[in-house]
C-alpha cells in the first residue's frame, strides 16, 4: 500500500499543474478563515459575520463542510487528468508492462482519493476546530465535540464524489472530456427531477427517488446550514413562515454514496480489465 | 534448459479480425529469439497479450515455472513496445524511479544504466524534450533496470534515423554479449539476422516456423560455380546424384546439393573430372531468402 502511493505520489508531485492546483485547494480551504474577516462598519450599520453565529459550535462544523465541499472542483480536476492523462500518455500500458497489476493500478489512483479526502477533512476539522475556539459563543468541550458527524459526512462525500471523477476519467480517456461528462451527468440529474416532477410525481417522491442518483445523493450528505441561521430564524418567524429543517446526516444516504463510491471503483476496475491497451 | 516463457495455442479475435491464431512457442533461457513477420502479422499482439495489456481469446501462457503470477513476472521482464511511453513533464531520472518504484528495486542502477545508453549528461532534461532516438533509448534503459531475466524489444529502430538505429544495435548486441536472453520482434530481416540465433516466424497470426535460424530451411546451403568448360560442369552436375536442382544465371552456375558436401571435396572431384573451376562460393542462404521461399512455399 505504501509503494502504490508512493507511485502515486512521484506521478503527481511532479506535474507542475497538479502541484499548483493541489496547493491552491488547501491555500483556498484555509481561506474559510478568512470569512470572519468579514466586517462591514459603515455608520449606524455595523456587522460582523462572525457575530451572527455562524462559527459557533456545533453548528460550524456543519457550516465549513458544507462552504469547503465546493473547493473539491480544485481536486476533481487534478483527478480526472491524474487517470485521463494515463491513457493519453500510455504510461498506463507501460505501467502495466512495467509489473503493475491492473488490480494495483486502480487501487493506487482510489488509495489517492482516500488520502486526499483524509488530508482534506482533517484540515477543515483543524481550520474549524480554531475558528471555533476564536470565535465560538459556547466552548464546552460537550458542545465542541457534538454534531461531528458532518465531518465524517464530508469525508465520504469527497471519496464518492472523486471516485465518481476517477470513473469519468477511465471511461472517458481524455481529461477535457471527462470533466464535460461530469458537468453533463449533473445536467442530466437536473432535467430527470425536472421530468419526474413535472409529468409523474409530486415533491417528496421525486427528492426521495433523486437520492438515489450518484451526484444528489452526495449533495444530500451536507444541506445547506443557512436557514439555521438564528438570524434567519428570527427573520422566518417574524413573516410567518415556519422553516421546517432536516439538516441531520442520515445512515442511509451515507449507505447511498458508500454503494455508488464501490460501484464507480468497481466499474473503473471492470473497464480497464476488459479494454485491450 | 530453463524456460522463460511457454505460449500454448494462443489466438487473439479483434472483433471479426483473428490477429494471432493458435500460436506456440517457447523461449528459453539464455537464446536471442528474432519474432519476424509483415506488418500486422501479429507479432506486437503477440507480444501484448504475454505483457498484460491485450486480452487474449483463446490459449495460455505461462512465465518461467508457470508459478508466479503474470504482473509478478513482469518485474523480472524488461520489455518496450512500439512508442516510448512515459510522462512528459518529468525528467529522464524521475521516469526511471518512478519505473524502479513499480518494480520493487531500488534506484540505485539509474545512473549505471544511463550511462549505458549514452544518456548521462541529458538525466535531468524533461522526457518531452527529447528526440525519438533518446526516448528509444531512455526506454531501453528504464527495460533494463531490473537485470531483466529477458529483454522484449518490440520494432526497437522504427522510426530512427540511421545514426539512431545504429546506436540501439550496438545497446543490443551489448546486452546480447552480456548473456541475456532477448526477444526481438521487427520486419526488417536483416536487424534479426544480425542479432538473433532463434526466429518465430509470423504471418497474418499463424506461426510459419519457430526454431534455429539456421534449420529455416531443410537445407545444405548452396554452391555458386563458374569454369570455362561450362557444358561439362552441367553435365557433370545433372548426372551426379548429390546434387538436386542447378540453374544458370549470367554465366554463374547455382547448384543446390542434397546433403553436406565440403567445397574441398568438391573441387577435388572436379578436377578429377577435368573440369577447371574459376569461381566456387560456397553459401548459405540469407534470412531473406529463406523467409520469402518459406512464405511462397505456405502460400502454395
Amino acid at each position: 500500500m505504501k509503494r502504490l502511493l508512493q507511485i502515486e505520489f512521484i506521478k503527481l508531485w511532479n506535474s507542475r499543474a497538479s502541484k499548483i492546483l493541489i496547493i491552491s485547494y488547501f491555500v483556498l480551504l484555509t481561506c474559510i478563515a478568512l470569512i470572519a474577516a468579514v466586517k462591514f462598519d459603515i455608520g449606524p450599520i455595523k456587522f460582523h459575520l462572525a457575530d451572527q453565529g455562524i462559527f459557533n459550535f456545533p453548528y460550524i462544523w456543519h457550516f465549513n463542510t458544507y462552504v469547503a465541499s465546493f473547493f473539491k472542483l480544485f481536486l476533481a480536476i487534478v483527478i480526472v487528468s491524474m487517470m485521463a492523462n494515463e491513457y493519453s500518455n500510455k504510461t498506463i500500458k507501460q505501467n502495466l508492462i512495467d509489473g503493475l497489476s491492473k488490480k494495483e493500478f486502480v487501487l493506487s489512483k482510489f488509495l489517492t482519493v482516500i488520502s486526499f479526502s483524509i488530508i482534506s477533512t482533517f484540515f477543515i476539522f483543524v481550520v474549524s476546530l480554531i475558528l471555533g475556539l476564536l470565535y465560538s459563543d459556547y466552548n464546552e468541550p460537550s458542545i465542541i465535540f457534538s454534531d461531528l458527524d458532518f465531518l465524517l459526512a464530508y469525508f465520504i462525500k469527497l471519496v464518492g464524489f472523486f471516485s465518481f471523477c476517477l470513473f469519468a476519467g477511465v471511461l472517458i480517456k481524455r481529461s477535457a472530456f471527462a470533466l464535460g461528462f461530469l458537468i453533463l451527468w449533473q445536467v442530466f440529474e437536473l432535467f430527470v427531477r425536472g421530468m419526474l416532477r413535472w409529468q409523474f410525481l409530486d415533491g417528496d417522491t421525486t427528492n426521495s427517488v433523486m437520492n438515489f442518483f450518484p451526484l444528489t445523493s452526495m449533495g444530500n450528505l451536507i444541506k445547506e446550514p443557512l436557514s439555521r441561521l438564528g438570524a434567519v430564524q428570527s427573520v422566518a418567524n417574524e413573516i410567518g413562515e415556519k422553516l421546517e429543517l432536516n439538516y441531520q446526516v442520515h445512515w442511509y444516504e451515507v449507505l447511498i454514496v458508500l454503494c455508488w463510491t464501490v460501484i464507480f471503483v468497481y466499474l473503473s476496475y471492470a473497464l480497464l480489465k476488459k479494454r485491450d491497451l | 534448459m530453463e524456460t522463460i516463457l511457454t505460449v500454448n495455442h494462443l489466438t487473439k479475435k479483434f472483433g471479426y479480425l483473428t490477429a494471432v491464431k493458435d500460436l506456440s512457442f517457447t523461449i528459453e533461457k539464455g537464446n536471442v529469439y528474432g519474432i519476424l513477420g509483415p506488418n500486422g502479422s501479429g507479432k506486437s499482439t503477440t507480444l501484448g497479450i504475454v505483457l498484460n495489456v491485450v486480452n487474449k481469446t483463446e490459449g495460455e501462457f505461462s512465465w518461467f515455472d508457470g508459478n508466479t503470477s503474470t504482473h509478478q513476472a513482469l518485474k523480472k521482464v524488461g520489455a518496450i513496445i512500439e512508442r516510448p511511453n512515459f510522462y512528459p513533464y518529468m525528467t529522464a531520472v524521475q521516469n526511471l524511479k518512478l519505473v524502479c518504484k513499480i518494480k520493487g528495486v531500488s534506484g540505485e542502477k539509474i545512473e549505471e544504466k544511463l550511462k549505458l545508453v549514452d544518456l548521462l549528461d541529458r538525466k535531468n532534461s524533461k522526457f518531452r524534450n527529447y528526440s525519438l532516438g533518446m526516448k528509444q533509448r531512455l526506454a531501453i534503459a528504464s527495460a533494463l533496470l531490473n537485470d531483466p531475466e529477458i529483454l522484449i524489444l518490440d520494432e526497437p529502430t522504427n522510426g530512427l534515423d540511421p545514426q539512431g538505429i545504429h546506436q540501439i544495435r550496438e545497446i543490443i548486441k551489448t546486452i546480447a554479449a552480456s548473456g541475456t536472453t532477448i526477444l526481438l520482434a521487427s520486419h526488417l530481416l536483416d536487424e534479426v539476422e544480425k542479432v538473433c540465433s532463434h526466429v518465430v516466424i509470423l504471418r497474418k497470426g499463424i506461426k510459419l516456423y519457430s526454431g534455429r535460424v539456421d534449420g529455416m530451411l531443410a537445407s545444405h546451403g548452396f554452391f555458386e560455380l563458374k569454369s570455362e568448360n561450362q557444358e561439362l560442369l552441367l553435365k557433370f552436375l545433372e548426372e551426379n546424384e548429390d546434387f538436386g536442382q542447378v540453374k544458370v544465371e549470367n554465366g554463374l552456375v547455382t547448384a543446390f546439393p542434397k546433403d553436406e558436401i565440403d567445397a574441398e571435396v568438391l573441387n577435388k572431384t572436379l578436377f578429377e573430372n577435368g573440369i577447371v573451376l574459376s569461381h566456387l562460393v560456397k553459401r548459405r542462404e540469407s534470412l531473406e531468402e529463406q523467409f520469402l521461399t518459406l512464405t511462397k512455399n505456405k502460400e502454395t
